[in-house]
């Protein structure tokens, strides 16, 4: 295997190998905690732009199967871990992590203290960074980590949104346009378990089209980066509030919050992994959920907005989920599809159909 | 809504004596939750039997009751007490039992006490097989298709419904007790009649077999809002089939995709809400390996010694969580103490891999089926933390310390091929050796995957170890200067000693060639969170990692040796003592360092010490340690034997030993420089000399005249320690026990039939505090550990105590004992003998402590730091004695271990202990005896197999009892005996003589009481094992020793006179 180098712009430099595509790899670097799960978040389209670092230490234990994708490719710009398995074992196994990596042309790091890769990304935040193979001085390595791209700035949600309309469950009850912003497959699979019709569209879709499907409903997925970057379709949603009911995800969460006039910004180090405590204000109960964003909305915004604050972070107090005032329409900031992660959320899609009633 | 306010008084049952399913984790849950209690400003009433537990500590609770745990006494306590609420789900499955028992009686309406955190419809819904079985079909959770029988004939009928192999498990037992596979109609009959006995319902559930597929834990929490989170899931390596207590087990989860986490995860939260459990639960699942298929093999509604692994694993205050559920806070009310930022509602991410390996009792009992299966057999168990599973594996190896510090292990080669591929089949203590042993053959991991059925994951990481074995081996003669192969052998676990046996070196240069290339460790912190939130625990392991996050303070510090994983003879009493040593340098003003790793015990909570390192209990490992720490000293006196046998070569590598010195310690153990002081000090020991030959064993033995006792030199502890009456006997054991050699010599010793005393004194090498006097029961021969002792001594003379006293006082000051010291005497024709001095904490320092009030640790402590004890306000000599008697009973583990003779001899059997507390010696003795478990019958038949030497002295007893209502069975021979003294009584057949004989009696449960006393020697004596094993097995209490019956008659004869057993609290003794 060969030699790889994990630099971050603040001057870290990790030496570790190479067990991906054999190329270099330039983003933000990020790291999440989930212990299972890293098929689901190699094909999680919302790490498009991010060099994910897992900080359970050995990974591709149970390899890649055929049913957990959660898109139809790995998105992540790289991938770091302390170890990844060599001979996995799992009676579903198709292929090893390796070997997956290399096909879909991701690099990948392992043998780096990724616990004290984490504490610098907690320490300073997420930052920018490259995994190399190039034999340079410590200084032009650090140089290049300065110039990888951030998450800001770029319309990473076109790169990772589908390009055409795909329906599934067309006999089903309710209609649901989900709007892709980057959506994983159990959000769809989630609709289609509780009798609706899916009719996926790319997110620059225009509010006249998605009602042009009669929908019962609409959905705003998951999607990557800044949602600044994705306010076209803040302005879709603004044309649909109170024309049909809505239920944004993450960044479909994020999107319907400016769409009503609140804020976002970016978290030091984001919120990535399954084991997030989130409280239902309404009933005082507290969910693991499964969470993937590096940005939120300001709960200051929302106080003269016609936004109720519904759910809350109960480790950091974050703004986890709202509700319309006026229309029907709500959005979570985590991932009520789980994939991977707790299943707890799963009423939140009940609530949708509710809604669609 | 956060705590309630009507709750001001709360009772805490625990959970006894340490047996086998039942070990030290209750200690740390009951501790954790007594603190949690104290802390929310509750009176904490406490009740437990055991008294080498911290939680019996005065300071632990505002009323500790060291009293027997049964309906009784505990009914008596409340009524006493009167507390608002009770918490039965803290002390193990004792506790449960009790809780179910306490609720038929009505008591609890009575004295309006409430039970707190689970309801008892709950516990009653989880642990009565039928219901439990109708709710999961209710709620649609897979559960083996079972069926409950309360007959054999029903059995029979099931099992052959159901196809065999069956698993039979007794309802409502702890730790499998009386389960099994059956494979055919006749197992399946002895082992269903084993099970009736074990069940408190007199059910056993019989279920079809899933042998072979992978056993998942999930640790789940529940509070009154109905949030749930799971602390922890794990995987066992062992596949189903073995007892989850004797598996090796992996956390967290290493084969499962997150879909099967996942499904797992919400069965159990599923399963916790529809049982309504408060607090913590235990679900344990069987998977498929092929397919999504599972069943839910077992829910424990309360905290569980798997509870107690997971909240090591992880950080997790599982116990302490629990407390605070059952006094009405919800989970995001409780703060996470690790981060102390966060909540306890969250669900604990690890970024490291934790093993745990159980520590079986095979070494003490050679005899015993080392076969594992259903029923538990281990005392203990180790974990280890590491950043890979190789190296989690290999620290866990050498934590177990059975003289294995890796797998290039000579014995296991020895073995042939078909020796191995019949180890790899059945399942004992050894298997991962074998499979190791195997892979180092070239045997691929999927032949041996196809023989044991363990998952390929776990074998391919045992590969890898052999691997880098063979690399070591190939590149021995350079080894210098591979550092990346030897950075490799760090990196997944490779000791200096095991790098050393390959490369065939010594560890001293293995560690110089390590040095050279600068290959040391970092520690890293365990933080519930992977590192997401800043966490200031000093909980730490270590790893050949990059970073070091054990960054060292400045202040000055002390290093305590913990005593590892518990086994016989070394028991959580050691546990006790390096917890206290570390509070008393807190209090001192010394940051403590406690390194030990033992999951189940006190000492490991990251509360404790300042510092904790889960780590091996080797010199490389401590070492590491001390090169990260510079502490100004280390402890080696309160952990056991295990950290005395750190003290000589931590101090050869520089390390200051603090307390009794080096020198003085190797002084009490080596033979010679001992006799050598004691004649100098002109104390008396048997004669004895030692022997590097049969001839000159015999020689010594002529010379100074049988019984002698025998054992190797070189082995401590009692191990392989036997008494011989004659010169065929000392043969047969130089031929077989041991064998001797010039190197290997034994010592031959005068046995002498007297009493035995025993005195624990703390010294600071001028002033020696004897706290008191211990007499024993049974006679001298009779290993400590297992003998019924008395505080106060009940039969010794002022004159002998003095003696006593003097001799201790000489010793302790002779060996410059800085500390603690134990001393064992014997007492003989008047005159009163050493036989043995140990320079280390004991284990009836913990209730010495308790019943004499003396807070002897810490007293140790501070005379080990250099405090002068006369300064403290203490002076030489016996601290008055207290008008109140202590007696310990020795509580064993004899159903849980097939083929163990339950005879007692110089070698420890027992696995823990209880303590009766009262005004009277005899009915302190009744205390503990029932303490102990035995149910000492007021009427019924006794079965009397006396020795021929006994005969006299026991017919005495026999008639007495026969004056108390008992009726009398005896074999031949004794029935004669007591047919001379004009008792008449009824004549048992021999075994073999025709029917019926003692065992059928035994058997049929015609027998409450079984007198059977050991013939002369040590030869087999097949009818009296059978007849002690028998009674074991159905929990019939055998007496063995003529002592012991003598004193169990006193009590009966009491009880006759209408005397009132009373229940009081410690706090009402010291008063």
């Amino acid at each position: 295997m060969k030699k790889a180098k994990l630099v971050l712009e603040e001057g870290s430099i990790f030496a570790g190998k190479l067990f991906g595509a054999e190329k270099d790899s330039a983003g933000e670097i990020v790291f999440n905690t989930s212990m299972t799960g890293y098929q689901e978040i190699l094909t999680d389209p919302s790490y498009k732009g991010e060099i994910v670092c897992m900080t359970y230490p050995l990974i591709g234990n149970y390899g890649i199967n055929e049913d957990d994708f959660e898109s139809f490719k790995s998105h992540v710009n790289g991938f770091i871990v302390r170890e990844f398995a060599e001979e996995p074992e799992n009676w579903r196994l198709q292929k090893r992590l390796e070997k997956y990596l290399k096909e879909n042309g991701i690099t990948a790091i392992s043998g780096i203290d990724t616990r004290a890769l984490t504490k610098i990304l907690r320490r300073q935040g997420t930052m920018r960074g490259i995994i190399t193979t190039e034999n340079l001085s410590n200084d032009k390595l650090i140089a290049k980590a300065k110039k990888a791209p951030g998450l800001s700035g770029r319309d990473l949600v076109s790169m990772v949104s589908r390009k055409t309309v795909e329906k599934f469950g067309t006999q089903n009850k309710y209609r649901v346009v989900l709007v892709d912003c980057g959506a994983k497959n159990n959000i769809k699979d989630s609709l289609l378990e509780r009798n609706c019709e899916v009719i996926i569209v790319p997110a620059s879709t225009t509010a006249q089209k998605i009602l042009n499907y009669k929908p019962d409903g609409v959905m705003f997925s998951n999607g990557p980066g800044d949602p600044e970057d994705a306010d076209y379709v803040s302005e879709t949603i603004k044309e649909l509030l109170g024309e049909v009911p809505i239920f944004g995800i993450c960044l479909g969460h994020q999107l319907l919050g400016r769409a009503c006039g609140a804020e976002t910004y970016k978290l030091k180090f984001g919120h990535r992994g399954a084991n997030h405590p989130v409280k239902d204000l309404s009933g005082n109960r507290v969910y693991i959920t499964s969470q993937n964003h590096g940005f939120a909305i300001k709960e200051e915004s929302l106080a003269e907005l016609d936004l109720e604050l519904t759910h809350i972070n109960v480790n950091d107090g974050t703004v986890e989920g709202f509700k319309h005032q006026k229309y029907p329409a709500f959005s979570v900031q985590y991932h009520p599809e789980a994939s991977p992660g707790p299943e707890d959320s799963h009423y939140l899609f009940d609530q949708f159909v509710e809604m669609m009633r | 809504m956060p705590k309630r306010e009507d709750i001001n008084k709360v009772m805490v049952i625990g959970s006894g004596p340490i047996i086998i399913g039942q070990a030290a984790e209750f200690d740390y849950s009951g501790s954790q939750a007594c603190r949690a209690l104290k802390e929310e400003g509750l009176e904490v009433v406490l009740v437990n039997s055991n008294p080498a537990t911290i939680m019996t500590d005065e300071n632990m609770a505002d009323r500790v009751y060291i009293e027997p745990l049964t309906v009784e006494s505990i009914i008596e306590i409340l009524k006493k007490e009167n507390p608002d609420g009770l918490i039965p789900t803290l002390g193990g499955q004792i506790a449960l039992n009790l809780a179910i028992d306490l609720a038929e009686t009505n008591i609890l309406e009575d004295l309006n006490v409430e039970l707190l955190g689970t309801p008892i419809e709950t516990i009653e819904k989880a642990e009565d097989r039928n219901t439990f079985k109708k709710l999961m079909n209710e709620i649609g959770e897979p559960i083996l298709d079972s069926k409950i029988a309360e007959n054999i004939d029903q059995a029979a009928e099931i099992a052959a419904g159901i196809g065999y192999p069956v698993i039979v498990r007794p309802a409502y037992t702890m730790g499998g007790t009386g389960g099994g596979v059956a494979d055919n109609l006749e197992e399946l009959k002895e082992i269903t009649a084993r099970g009736f006995k074990h069940s408190l319902i007199g059910q056993v559930l019989i279920e079809k077999s899933i042998k072979g597929w992978k056993e998942i834990e999930y640790e789940v929490m529940r509070d009154k809002n109905d949030n749930c989170i799971v602390v922890c899931n794990m995987e066992n390596f062992d596949p189903v089939g073995v007892h989850t207590g004797d598996s090796i087990v992996v956390a967290p989860s290493q084969t499962l995709t997150d879909k099967e986490y996942q499904m797992f995860r919400s069965s159990a939260l599923k399963i916790i809400r529809a049982l309504g459990i408060e607090g913590g639960c235990n679900v344990q699942y069987a998977l498929d390996p092929e397919s999504f298929q599972y069943y839910i093999i077992e829910v424990n509604p309360r905290v569980s010694r798997s509870s107690a692994l997971a909240s090591k694993a992880t950080g997790y205050p599982i116990a302490k969580v629990s407390a605070r559920i059952a006094l009405g806070y919800s989970l995001d009310e409780i703060e996470n103490a690790i981060t102390g930022k966060t909540t306890a509602c969250f669900e604990p991410a690890l970024d490291y891999v934790v093993f745990k390996i159980p520590r079986w009792p095979f070494d003490k009992f050679h005899y015993a089926d080392r076969d594992l299966g259903t029923q538990m057999k281990a005392t203990g168990e180790v974990m280890a933390i590491e950043r890979n599973l190789e190296a989690s594996m290999l620290k866990a190896v050498r934590s177990l310390e059975i003289g294995r510090y890796g797998f290039y292990l000579e014995e296991f080669r020895k073995m042939t091929d078909s020796e191995i591929r019949e180890a790899l089949f059945k399942a004992d203590d050894n298997r991962l050796f074998v499979i190791a042993e195997a892979l180092r053959r070239g045997w691929s991991v999927d032949k041996v995957h196809q023989i044991t059925e363990i998952s390929t994951f776990f074998l391919h990481k045992l590969n890898n170890i052999i691997n880098l074995e063979y690399k070591l081996d190939a590149n021995k003669n350079k080894i210098e200067s591979e550092r990346e192969l030897l950075k490799r052998a760090k990196e997944i676990g490779f000791s200096d000693s095991e790098i050393a046996l390959i490369t065939e070196k010594s560890e001293e240069e293995i560690k110089a060639i390590r040095d050279q290339l600068n290959l040391k460790p970092v520690y890293k912190m365990v933080d519930t969170c992977a590192a997401e939130f800043e966490a200031e625990t000093p909980y730490y392991y270590s790893s050949y990692e990059k970073v070091n996050e054990a960054e060292p303070t400045e202040k000055k510090k002390v290093m305590v040796i913990g005593s590892g994983p518990i086994r016989i003879g070394q028991g959580i009493e050691f546990d006790y003592c390096s917890v206290h040593s570390a509070w008393t340098l807190n209090e001192e003003g010394y940051e403590s360092i406690i390194v030990n790793n033992n999951p189940e015990t006190v000492s490991t909570d990251f509360d404790t010490s300042d510092r904790l390192y889960f780590e091996p209990l080797t010199k490389e490992d401590i070492m590491h340690i001390i090169d990260n720490e510079k502490p100004e000293g280390v402890i080696c006196q309160f952990g056991g034997q295990t950290a005395v046998n750190l003290a000589e070569p931590l101090a050869e590598a520089g390390v200051e030993i603090l307390g009794t010195s080096v020198d003085s310690i190797d002084l009490a153990e080596d033979r010679d420089r001992f006799i050598g002081l004691l004649n100098e000090l002109d104390i008396p020991v048997p004669a004895g000399e030692v022997a590097a030959s049969l001839t000159e064993a015999e020689k010594i033995a002529a010379e100074i005249g049988y019984p002698v006792l025998v054992r190797p030199s070189y082995v401590l502890g009692g191990r392989a320690m036997e008494v011989v009456y004659n010169a065929k006997e000392l043969e047969e054991y130089m031929k077989n026990a041991v064998k001797v050699s010039p190197d290997r010599p034994v010592l031959v010793d005068k046995y002498l039939t007297g009493t035995e005393i025993e005195i624990d004194a703390i010294s600071d090498g001028e002033t020696v505090i004897v706290p008191g006097i211990m007499e024993h029961v049974e006679r001298a021969g009779v290993h400590s550990g297992d003998s019924i002792a008395v505080y106060p001594p009940h039969r010794l003379t002022e004159n002998l105590k003095e003696k006593a006293v003097e001799y201790t006082e000489k010793i302790s000051r002779a060996l410059n004992v800085k500390g603690v010291v134990n001393i064992q005497y014997v007492v003989s024709e008047g005159k009163i003998y050493v036989i043995e001095v140990n320079p280390r904490s004991s284990r009836t320092i913990p209730y010495l402590s308790k019943v004499t009030g003396v807070p002897m640790v810490d007293l140790a402590t501070k005379a080990l730091l250099g405090k002068k004890l006369k300064d403290l306000g203490w002076e030489s000599g016996l601290v008055p004695e207290k008008s109140h008697f202590a007696v310990k009973v020795p509580v064993f583990s004899f159903s849980k271990l097939t083929q163990v003779d339950t005879n007692l001899g110089p070698e420890m059997k027992s696995t823990g202990e209880v303590l009766g507390l009262a005004d009277s010696y005899e009915k302190a003795l009744y205390k503990g005896l029932i303490g102990a478990g035995l149910e000492i019958p007021r009427q019924g038949t006794i079965l009397a197999t006396i020795a021929d030497k006994d005969k006299d002295e026991a017919v005495e007893y026999i008639k007495d009892f026969a004056e108390l209502g008992f009726k009398i069975a005896a074999t031949e021979g004794t029935a004669a005996a007591l047919n001379e003294k004009g008792l008449k009584v009824e004549i048992v057949k021999k075994l073999g003589d025709g029917s019926p004989d003692s065992l059928e009696l035994i058997s049929d449960d015609q027998i409450d009481l079984v007198i059977n006393t050991l013939t002369k020697g040590k030869i087999p004596e097949r009818d009296g094992f059978k007849i002690r094993r028998s009674a074991v097995e159905m929990g019939i209490p055998c007496l063995t020793s003529l002592d012991t019956t003598r004193a169990m008659l006193k009590v009966l004869k009491e009880i006759e006179h209408g005397e009132r057993i009373e229940y009081k609290a410690l706090q009402d003794y010291q008063k």
